[in-house]
């Protein structure tokens, strides 16, 4: 279980329980957070559940897999601390861990 | 005017197999996409990854899935409408009126919406003054590459578009290529020749860099573009080019009229069909309780609307359940011999 702080575009903040195993973006999904798409459903194969991880947390998340920068280069303003929500494997590691959503995702 | 007794939206896997399912109890039917080829998001996004839940196929890719339902569609002549997008959608007593994009007009009493999550479009520029430039000297796909000859071309972009277009054009051309990263995602060979025409200055690179601003007056002068340590860089530039790959979107379906619930259509599971009648929708862009959305799913439920729109297109006649190892007249449309 890991406390995972979602923040808007707007700065409306989400501050939410997600369980290990489930990811980033499910957390967001299942609990009806906006601004998270997902249309692909977690195959990574669009760029719909593009976060900004804050910085203080960008390297200590597992890092990217091979083929997400591939699709982030599809995303809506990607930028340096970019990663898919999908990506991002939920464990007692990254509790705390925030993440700015962007202003949209597609 | 096309006149069929079904339009189905949508050539994936969904909308394929839903096309096999009326020609199968004897309807005919046509297929608009707007995708340039058959096969939905299984071969735009994942033509090569294996998939394991297909019933009864322990693994395929999804340009093996698609080609095997193309293979099983061969014996019925079936039409596909690619290249366009259906924009309109209106009543006319009996029949649905739907227009495309590019002027095609089908007449049916009824539709099935097998849409997946929309249609694919290109994503665009995220900078608001890009769109009094689109069409003009700004595009997201070339149809005419004489236009930029002698002229400056700015290209943006890391994959297999970028990168083609980038070498092709640099014949005749001033080239910029610009990438938000070091990598390119294209295929290797494409990457080593770009990096070999950098080299020699038939292409300049520009990577970490991504599009800041535009300017110009009617005609486009010149772009800003912003590096990662937010160092500027202003270039002449006569055209633009984004390739940034497809989004799906929606589209005009949100315009006609239907039950959504976020980016999908409300309907029942009896027939599939949303509020209008004789519009139902099959398949990924579907909501119900209970929705996987799975491809096996997209065939089941396929298979019930096509028998739903039996009623609507032959409403003299009663449809008779038949199985295909030992109906005579399914034989007969599958050119079976006995």
């Amino acid at each position: 279980m890991a406390k995972i702080t979602y923040i808007e575009h707007t700065g409306k903040s989400h501050t939410i329980d997600v369980k290990s195993g489930l990811s980033v973006m499910e957390g967001a999904v299942q609990n009806n957070i906006p601004g998270i798409d997902a249309d692909c459903g977690g195959g990574m194969a669009c760029a719909t559940c593009h976060v900004y991880v804050k910085e203080e947390w960008f390297n200590k998340i597992p890092p990217k897999n091979e083929g997400e920068d591939d699709m982030l280069d599809q995303a809506y303003k990607p930028q340096k601390n970019s990663r898919l929500s999908c990506q991002i494997e939920v464990s007692d590691n990254i509790d705390g861990l925030e993440v700015n959503l962007p202003e949209k995702q597609i | 005017m096309i006149k069929t007794d079904a339009l189905i939206i949508g050539a994936g896997p969904t909308g394929l197999f839903t096309a096999h399912q009326l020609k199968l109890i004897g309807l005919n039917c046509e297929v608009v996409d707007n995708l340039d080829k058959i096969g939905g998001q299984c071969i735009e996004l994942y033509p090569d990854k294996p998939i394991y839940d297909i019933p009864a196929i322990p693994e395929c890719t999804g340009e093996e899935l698609t080609n095997n339902l193309i293979e099983q569609l061969k014996p019925f002549n079936i039409k596909f409408h690619l290249n366009q997008r259906v924009d309109e959608v209106k009543k006319n007593n009996n029949y649905w009126e739907v227009k495309t994009n590019k002027g095609l007009e089908f007449e049916a009493p009824n539709i099935i919406i097998a849409g997946g999550v929309g249609s694919f479009e290109p994503r665009k520029f995220p900078i608001k003054e890009c769109e009094k430039y689109e069409n003009i000297s700004l595009f997201y796909s070339v149809k005419d590459k004489s236009i930029f000859k002698g002229k400056t071309v700015s290209i943006f972009g890391g994959g297999d578009s970028a990168l083609d277009w980038a070498i092709e054009l640099s014949k005749n051309s001033s080239i910029n290529l610009i990438h938000r990263r070091e990598e390119f995602r294209g295929v290797p060979s494409s990457v080593e020749k770009v990096l070999e025409l950098s080299k020699k200055g038939k292409i300049n690179l520009f990577t970490n860099y991504q599009m800041k601003s535009v300017k110009g007056s009617k005609n486009l002068d010149n772009i800003e573009i912003i590096h990662d340590d937010n160092n500027i860089k202003n270039l002449k530039t006569d055209y633009i080019l984004g390739f940034f790959g497809l989004i799906m979107q929606l589209g005009p379906i949100a315009n006609w009229g239907l039950n959504l619930n976020k980016k999908t259509i409300e309907v029942d599971t009896e027939k599939f069909e949303t509020n209008q009648k004789g519009i139902y929708a099959v398949g990924d862009i579907c909501n119900y309780p209970g929705k996987l959305k799975l491809i096996l799913s997209g065939f089941h439920e396929g298979a019930l609307a096509a028998r739903a729109c039996f009623k609507l297109a032959r409403p003299d006649e009663t449809y008779r359940f038949e199985f295909t190892t030992s109906s005579k007249s399914i034989k007969k449309r599958l050119g079976v011999k006995e």
